[in-house]
């Protein structure tokens, strides 16, 4: 094995390198020049978003352990540029100067947490899955306790860690009836000797929690509020697109690759959750007063739309939900970047405070108010092409009452949105927002997004580079 | 082969343009925004001539007919296997003559904007909003299929309703915006339920494909009846719908005279010469399909045309607004067009009315555009829309009133201008198809010359009227567009449309019939002479005319009472009797169903709050027994 082929190990060698120059950079400069540290950490990671882009070979390495084709490049890529714009949203916040001292870490930790994704997603043996999901999992917690002298983010990082070591728990017990029954960790092996007995069943119902537990299916979700509510508005944005895209790219990698002889049980599973995950998702997020609880509802919500596109197994399913999840990405991450730029400011996070915001802030109105639109799937923006596509995936494959119960779901969180929207554009607010000015890093990740929102919908290139990549697993 | 790779610029270039001056314009460029429009859409208007030389001149003919280019094409959405819709661009002889035409006038409106428009508020709006315009109409003449055409047929209306409402600020303004969309929309209605008809009789919404004279669409036209007409037939009458609403034919022609509070130059560009003509192209582009397949359809097409057409000029007779004026005879001429369509046959000299139509088009856009622009500059100089309060003013205008005397003269049908070559063409096309048609467009030659020279007088000759401050002519930025256009009306009718764009791309020869052209011209001038007895000088003949013919008069000027009319039957009709009773189910039945549902998912949102109380244990507890309930679920009781 010469040198040459672990470049097909390009994503994740980048991202470990980016991870060890900043921490270089932190160790050995001084004072006056870490003022740069996120300067240069978000334009070392642009680099490697656009390095991601270039062509790649499908391939494997250590024996079958790690596995890259083009549907995993595609997904990583995905994933980059969302936590591209996540790491120039955060730029402002880090500025604080409660946060300045930790700016590095806070690098160091995401950049991690994605070199673990990104193995996952490779992945072709458990083990090496397992590895990569607590590789992405634990880092996350020390972010979700970032802002560590204020008692709610203390609180969401410990929820998070003792409930993801519970779903850990699971899942490897999952896992080990799997290697129990098979007699072997690789994809390859389990796929062809798994059966549909009892004891499977059970590990993969297990094993599927797990993965639920990543993704906020209900009733695996129940840690997703707290946490997001309590994290910094950067690690939620983060919590809510990028980890939550991660998991369910394995999960549709592995419902697709390695289960498919229980086709039709984890069929009924996804039938199952993702009814109880768009409802009850809808049905929390109304009562919502605090728009980071509200927006983790809603991507609760969003997650049993995105299920929808698992049932039918087939490809038009998989390029509907990678194409979702772009969408997703863009039209999650403009909403977040305006809850951002405005707790930045005054520090308000709760629904109310947004009365009256289109008088003084109104274009942060208008993009929070399209990037909405999109997330309840409005024509003409692109979440409308993305919900399109998902309940088609369905319809196809006859799941019409699957379809329709997600539609009057759709209908319930069009209510809920348009209540921020109200917020904006209708209500008198007593104590309005005042108008203030959003920085440089603010505005580019915003337009960023507004870009995202109306190119992916508008340009029907983008599904059909993302159909015919599909399926290359 | 030749390339028309790059011809993607010619619609993207000002969409670009209108992205550009409509987000950065206002804060870095409100000069400039004027001049960078004009020059973008110079590129286009180059790009376009380029283009036509190409395709007329240089692209290979087959069996010595044009062929049907399709220079871009991609699929936009896939629906089914079958069933996409694409956007493209389509070059044939009509979409290049569109692309001309609609560069030309777009260019000269441009120019004379710099100078018309100057110091307005919202000068860079009004610039973004004439790119928007541009786009919207390039793209709909260069669709390759009719789904993309109805697209850029919205946008262009959306277009046209921004630019109307212009001066948002003046209510009337506003109202005449909102009166143009809702009526051009309802019609839209129409052409969108014959596209939905037509696309699934033949399974396509591509022209080419739709088109083929030999395809399987014309083929099987005339498969299913309902009320003793084919379904195809069918779908071309809503289709026809679509073109009756923009075109401004009776009877959905109410909102062209109100479109008039937009600026002037927008009446040139968008009410005169290229959307309102929009209708024709439409027919003309399906026309193989109402020829061959629907001539029930076609039918329909030229009588709406020719009653339009008689009905517009005897109105026109009687306003005092000069643009109103201007805009009567804008949708009387299109009944011209419509009308030659409606008499013309397929290929060959068959076809003689589509070219007739084709080349009154284009000499109208020409003509019509010169005289909107000049009325722009008369209203200009004394500040006021009403013939009355004008008089005299050749003295003052000296340029305007070159120009507008040709442009009379062109849309009277006096030779050797090109609106007597065009008109002539129509005329004969009429006549050797339908004598009664003939008939009316000789009644209505006489009252085009009558109402236009009628205004003309008016305007630059009668009685001296006492003016605040002296009338002067207009600057070099709207004189010029003048005489570029007065050239125009001149000289175009001397180009072969004949050769150039006929309705199966074979050239034809034609002749000047002089047992059409004599009398015409007679008539044109009869005409003339009238209105030269009655308005030349200050004459009391035109009020005794108006007082003996008291009630046909005030008929007339009142419009035929359209307006009251469909006032009366949208509210007394309409909103009591249908609306209302639509409205209490909607309230009492449609509502409470949803309040029902609603206050249902409030109260089990509420209930359901207690799962989502926070404390650690309990989350763990109903993970647990979530992976337990679905392990038993899909293990014992669903496998």
């Amino acid at each position: 094995m010469s040198l040459g082929t672990f470049l097909i190990m390009r994503h994740e060698l980048l991202l470990i390198a980016a991870a060890l120059l900043v921490l270089i950079a932190e160790i050995f400069w001084n004072e006056d020049k870490r003022r740069y540290i996120s300067l240069f950490s978000v334009i070392l990671f642009g680099i490697i978003t656009i390095a991601g882009f270039l062509p790649s070979t499908a391939g494997t390495l250590f024996g079958g352990m790690y596995v890259t084709s083009a549907t995993t490049v595609l997904m990583k890529n995905i994933l980059n540029i969302g936590a591209l714009l996540v790491f120039i949203q955060s730029v402002p916040w880090l500025k604080k100067k409660e946060n300045s001292e930790k700016t590095s870490e806070y690098f160091l930790l995401l950049l991690s947490t994605l070199a673990g994704m990104n193995y996952m997603i490779s992945a072709g043996h458990f083990l090496m899955f397992y590895i990569g999901i607590e590789l992405a999992t634990i880092p996350i917690a020390a972010l979700a306790a970032f802002d560590s002298y204020k008692n709610k983010s203390a609180e969401a990082g410990i929820k998070l860690i003792l409930s993801s070591a519970l779903s850990s728990g699971i899942l490897l017990y999952g896992l080990s009836m799997i290697y129990g029954t098979t007699g072997t960790l690789y994809f390859k092996e389990v796929a062809e000797l798994f059966g549909n007995t009892s004891l499977q069943i059970l590990g993969f119902i297990f094993f599927f929690a797990g993965m639920a537990f990543k993704i906020s299916i209900v009733p695996f979700h129940l840690w997703t509020a707290d946490v997001y509510e309590g994290s910094p508005v950067s690690v939620t944005s983060y919590l809510s697109v990028i980890s939550k895209g991660a998991a369910v790219f394995i999960l549709i990698i592995l419902l697709f690759t390695v289960f498919p002889a229980i086709i039709s049980t984890w069929q009924k599973t996804i039938y199952v959750t993702s009814v109880l995950t768009m409802t009850i998702g809808n049905l929390f997020a109304i009562r919502q007063q605090n728009i980071k609880r509200f927006l983790a509802f809603s991507s609760i919500s969003q997650a049993g739309y995105i299920l929808l596109g698992f049932i039918g197994g087939n490809q038009l399913g998989m390029a509907s939900v990678i194409y979702y999840l772009l969408v997703y990405i863009f039209s999650n991450l403009g909403a977040f970047g305006v809850v951002i730029a405005i707790s930045n400011a005054t520090g308000k996070e709760n629904i109310d405070d947004y009365n009256g915001l289109y008088h003084t802030n109104p274009s942060l109105s208008l993009i929070m108010t399209l990037a909405l639109f999109s997330l309840a799937g409005i024509p003409p923006v692109a979440g409308f092409f993305g919900k399109f596509f998902l309940f088609t995936a369905a319809a196809e494959k006859g799941y019409y009452l699957l379809v329709l119960i997600a539609v009057l779901n759709t209908i319930i969180s069009l209510y809920y949105y348009l209540l921020v929207v109200k917020a904006m554009f209708i209500n008198k607010g007593e104590t309005p927002v005042e108008k203030f000015k959003s920085d440089f890093f603010t505005k580019l990740a915003l337009a960023i997004c507004v870009a995202g929102i109306v190119v992916t919908g508008f340009a029907s290139i983008i599904f059909e580079a993302i159909k015919n990549l599909s399926f290359g697993v | 082969m030749i390339n028309f790779n790059y011809t993607i610029w010619i619609p993207l270039l000002p969409f670009l343009m209108f992205l550009f001056l409509g987000l950065a314009g206002h804060k870095y460029f409100p000069k400039l925004s004027g001049i960078l429009g004009t020059c973008g859409l110079g590129i286009i208007t180059l790009l376009s001539y380029i283009t036509a030389y190409k395709y007329f001149f240089l692209s290979e003919k087959i069996d010595g007919a044009y062929q049907k280019i399709t220079a871009v094409n991609t699929v936009w959405l896939q629906l089914t296997d079958k069933l996409h819709i694409d956007m493209g661009i389509l070059l044939d002889p009509i979409s290049v003559m569109m692309l001309v035409v609609i560069t030309t006038v777009s260019l000269m409106v441009h120019i004379y904007s710099l100078g018309y428009m100057k110091g307005e508020k919202g000068f860079e709006r009004f610039f973004a909003f004439l790119s928007l315009f541009s786009f919207s109409m390039l793209g709909l003449v260069l669709a390759t299929n009719i789904f993309q055409m109805y697209i850029f047929w919205e946008l262009v209306g959306v277009s046209s309703f921004l630019l109307i409402g212009f001066y948002y600020q003046k209510p009337s303004a506003v109202r005449a915006s909102k009166k143009a969309f809702i009526v051009t929309r309802f019609a839209d209605l129409g052409f969108l339920i014959g596209i939905l008809i037509l696309s699934f009789n033949t399974g396509t919404f591509d022209f080419i494909t739709l088109t083929d004279p030999s395809g399987t669409a014309i083929a099987q036209g005339g498969g299913i009846a309902f009320l003793g007409l084919s379904v195809m037939t069918w779908s071309m009458i809503f289709v026809f719908m679509g073109g009756i609403g923009k075109s401004a034919m009776f009877p959905f022609h109410i909102w062209l005279p109100d479109a008039m509070e937009g600026p002037t130059p927008v009446s040139a560009l968008i009410h005169a010469a290229t959307m309102v003509v929009a209708g024709v192209y439409l027919v003309a582009r399906m026309f193989p399909i109402y020829s061959l397949s629907a001539p029930v359809a076609l039918e329909v097409v030229g009588y709406v045309g020719a009653f339009s057409s008689l009905f517009a000029a005897v109105i026109a007779c009687t306003q005092t607004d000069i643009k109103r004026v201007l805009a009567y005879s804008t949708m009387s001429q299109i009944g011209y067009m419509m009308l030659a369509l409606g008499v013309s046959g397929y290929g060959g000299h068959e076809g003689l009315g589509y070219m007739a139509s084709m080349f009154h088009l284009f000499t109208h856009a020409m003509f019509k555009a010169l005289l909107f622009l000049g009325a722009g500059s008369i209203i200009h100089a004394v500040h006021t829309n009403h013939m009355t309060e004008m008089g005299g003013l050749r003295k003052y205008l000296p340029i305007t009133h070159l120009t507008f005397l040709i442009a009379c003269l062109t849309i009277a049908g006096i030779p050797p201008l090109s609106g007597f070559f065009s008109k002539d063409e129509i005329l004969a096309a009429a006549f050797h198809s339908n004598k009664l048609l003939f008939a009316v467009e000789y009644v209505v030659a006489g009252l085009t010359a009558f109402y236009m020279f009628r205004l003309y007088f008016s305007i630059f000759w009668g009685k001296e009227t006492h003016y605040h401050h002296t009338p002067h002519e207009a600057p070099a930025t709207m004189t010029i567009p003048l005489i570029i256009l007065a050239i125009g009306s001149v000289f175009s009718g001397f180009i072969p449309f004949n050769e150039l764009v006929t309705s199966d791309g074979k050239g034809f020869e034609t002749e000047l019939e002089l047992i059409v052209a004599i009398p015409s011209v007679l008539i044109g001038l009869f005409g003339i002479v009238i209105a030269f007895i009655m308005y030349k000088k200050e004459s009391a003949i035109p009020d005794k005319m108006a007082a003996t013919f008291k009630y046909s008069y005030k008929w007339a000027f009142n419009k035929f009472y359209m307006d009251e009319v469909y006032l009366f039957v949208t509210k007394k009709i309409i909103f009591r009797y249908i609306s209302q009773p639509v409205a209490w189910f909607d309230r009492h039945i449609v509502d409470a169903t949803m309040n029902g549902i609603a206050s249902v998912t409030q109260s089990v949102s509420l209930r359901i709050r207690g799962f989502q109380s926070g404390q650690l244990q309990k989350y763990g507890f109903v993970f647990i027994s979530g992976a337990i309930l679905l392990a038993i679920l899909f293990i014992y009781l669903w496998k």
